[in-house]
């Protein structure tokens, strides 16, 4: 398979703190791939690079075997990579359709309405569009991030734990969803709940320490001994 | 629907009191009238897109300067004189922006009040083509629009109210437009709309170049209308005054702007007959203004129509 993002050698350290140390990642076109790692081993940051809100301090980002890395976030989304917060990011005070409608404008305004209207749909949401944001539950805002995240029609989605504080019902659901973009849409996926990562990814990368420990399916993951004693606990 | 409607019937409205009441307060609604339209360019800046500017003066400075001078010197008449007075606003914003929106917050406040206070300094110290403190009256023969004589009442009403009712019907387009949408966008937050792809240079740029251009028509129209242009423009009042009709009148809000400007002319008049019944309040306008700010502040911080918008009338624009 192509590979749709490629680093090399990505570093950023803060201080002494080595957030991200010398990253080779590869990220096939088509996959869902799930980052994990314990707390703090350089997950959020380093897709935080890949999507450009931050730079890093060396190493090269490659976006289709081009080189993004000090591109600046609005183009790379443009170039199709979209980011969904970890902690939902939404416009509090705007209605739910405005919220979408923002993402779908900065492609153009042919076709906002219609457009807005099948994004909400397809997360659920299209019963809200007249509410303000700030009005909707919890689990809500979270399909609502994930729908101004699919209304750019990324060619990469990345999604920083995206079923944090989610019901087990709207979990199943969530999963569907990211099923049903593959492979038109790749999917980078930092995920904390292990079954949804072993449910549906289908490569698995195990950052420790700001550095890949391995990388593989997810039964290689799961049979993987230095993983087992970083994260899994056994 | 209803909105076009109650913009619409605002306008009938005010032209119905310009028509009706006596020369004089008749004239001062003309001065509110235009005064509204810088309030509704720095709405758009600071209302709409969040940009709190201090430095507003300088964009209506350059309006009333750029027509006063070219009529002055050059002999235009009020129709170029107001397209270069609008001209100019909207240039010394984009000039000004392109350095200033590299800050945000209070940095964005302080370099921008900087740049007015220069653009102050400068009118003094081209004091011999700008009359300095004193200002200068513009000739009579550039004050004509389409044969009409501005200097007498009807035209310089029916120009008031023109202006004005352009400015309110465009900046209703835009905030609805989705360019209104990525202006809100900046105020609500500005990291999303960036992971968003959009660039928030841009729309903040674009944004303040609007607002230019609605001080620049505003500050053009003031000199033309009532003949006259001095520094008193270039001072700090004249950026802090369009930011207390806008906190008033409700900021965000398209009438908002022209509400609050109302009411603060309502209020001073107030304040100052007030002051002629009971002497001990002499001198003291300003003390109950500023009273009566601070009261809205704490009970309707987000302004009349704000307010309004918050309890219920949720269609307001």
């Amino acid at each position: 398979m192509a590979a749709l993002i490629e680093t090399r050698d990505l570093t950023l350290h803060f201080g002494g703190l080595r957030a991200v140390d010398g990253v080779d990642f590869t990220l096939n076109a088509g996959e869902v791939h799930a980052l994990i790692g314990p707390n703090g081993a350089g997950k959020t940051t380093f897709v935080s690079l890949l999507s450009g809100r931050r730079l890093p301090q060396s190493g090269v980002i490659l976006l289709d075997g081009e080189d993004i890395t000090r591109l600046p976030a609005h183009q790379r989304v443009r170039k199709g990579i979209a980011y969904t917060f970890q902690i939902t990011s939404i416009f509090p005070r705007l209605t739910v359709f405005d919220n979408v409608a923002l993402a779908i404008q900065s492609r153009g305004t042919k076709g906002l309405v219609p457009q807005t209207r099948a994004a909400l749909d397809r997360v659920g949401l299209a019963e809200f569009e007249e509410q303000e944001a700030q009005t909707l539950s919890y689990g809500h805002q979270r399909l609502l991030e994930l729908a101004m995240g699919l209304a750019l029609h990324p060619r990469l989605l990345i999604l920083d734990e995206p079923t944090q504080g989610l019901a087990a019902s709207e979990i199943e659901g969530f999963k569907a969803l990211v099923q049903s973009l593959v492979p038109d849409t790749t999917v980078l996926l930092i995920e904390h709940n292990m079954e949804v990562v072993m449910d549906i990814a289908t490569r698995i990368t195990v950052l420790n320490f700001g550095q890949v420990l391995a990388s593989g399916t997810p039964e290689a993951i799961r049979a993987n001994p230095a993983v087992q004693e970083a994260y899994l606990g056994a | 629907m209803k909105v076009w409607a109650l913009h619409l019937a605002l306008i009938l409205l005010l032209g119905v009191a310009l028509a009706v009441l006596p020369p004089y307060p008749a004239t001062t609604l003309a001065r509110i009238l235009v005064l509204a339209v810088f309030a509704m360019g720095y709405n758009l800046a600071f209302g709409y897109t969040g940009l709190l500017s201090l430095g507003h003066a300088l964009f209506l400075t350059s309006g009333v300067f750029a027509a006063g001078l070219s009529a002055q010197f050059w002999g235009l008449t009020a129709g170029p004189a107001l397209l270069l007075g609008i001209l100019a606003g909207g240039g010394v914003a984009a000039a000004v922006g392109l350095l200033a929106l590299r800050t945000a917050g209070v940095s964005f406040m302080i370099v921008t009040l900087m740049f007015a206070q220069a653009g102050y300094l400068a009118v003094l110290y081209f004091g011999t083509v700008t009359g300095g403190d004193e200002g200068f009256n513009l000739p009579a023969a550039s004050r004509t629009l389409l044969g009409f004589d501005l200097s007498t009442d009807t035209p310089r009403f029916v120009a008031a109210l023109a202006l004005f009712a352009i400015s309110l019907l465009l900046s209703l387009v835009l905030v609805r437009s989705s360019f209104g949408r990525s202006m809100v966008a900046m105020r609500e937050n500005e990291e999303r709309s960036r992971m968003l792809g959009i660039n928030p240079f841009t729309v903040k740029l674009a944004a303040l170049v609007l607002s230019g251009l609605y001080a620049g028509a505003a500050g053009a129209a003031y000199a033309l209308l009532f003949g006259y242009a001095g520094a008193n423009f270039a001072t700090i009042q004249y950026s802090i005054l369009p930011m207390l009709y806008v906190l008033l009148g409700g900021a965000g809000t398209t009438i908002g702007p022209f509400l609050g400007a109302l009411l603060m002319f309502g209020l001073i008049e107030v304040t100052s007959r007030l002051a002629r019944l009971w002497p001990v309040l002499e001198g003291m306008d300003y003390f109950l203004i500023g009273t009566a700010l601070v009261v809205l502040v704490l009970f309707a911080p987000r302004g009349i129509l704000g307010t309004l918008r918050e309890r219920g009338l949720k269609w307001l624009p």
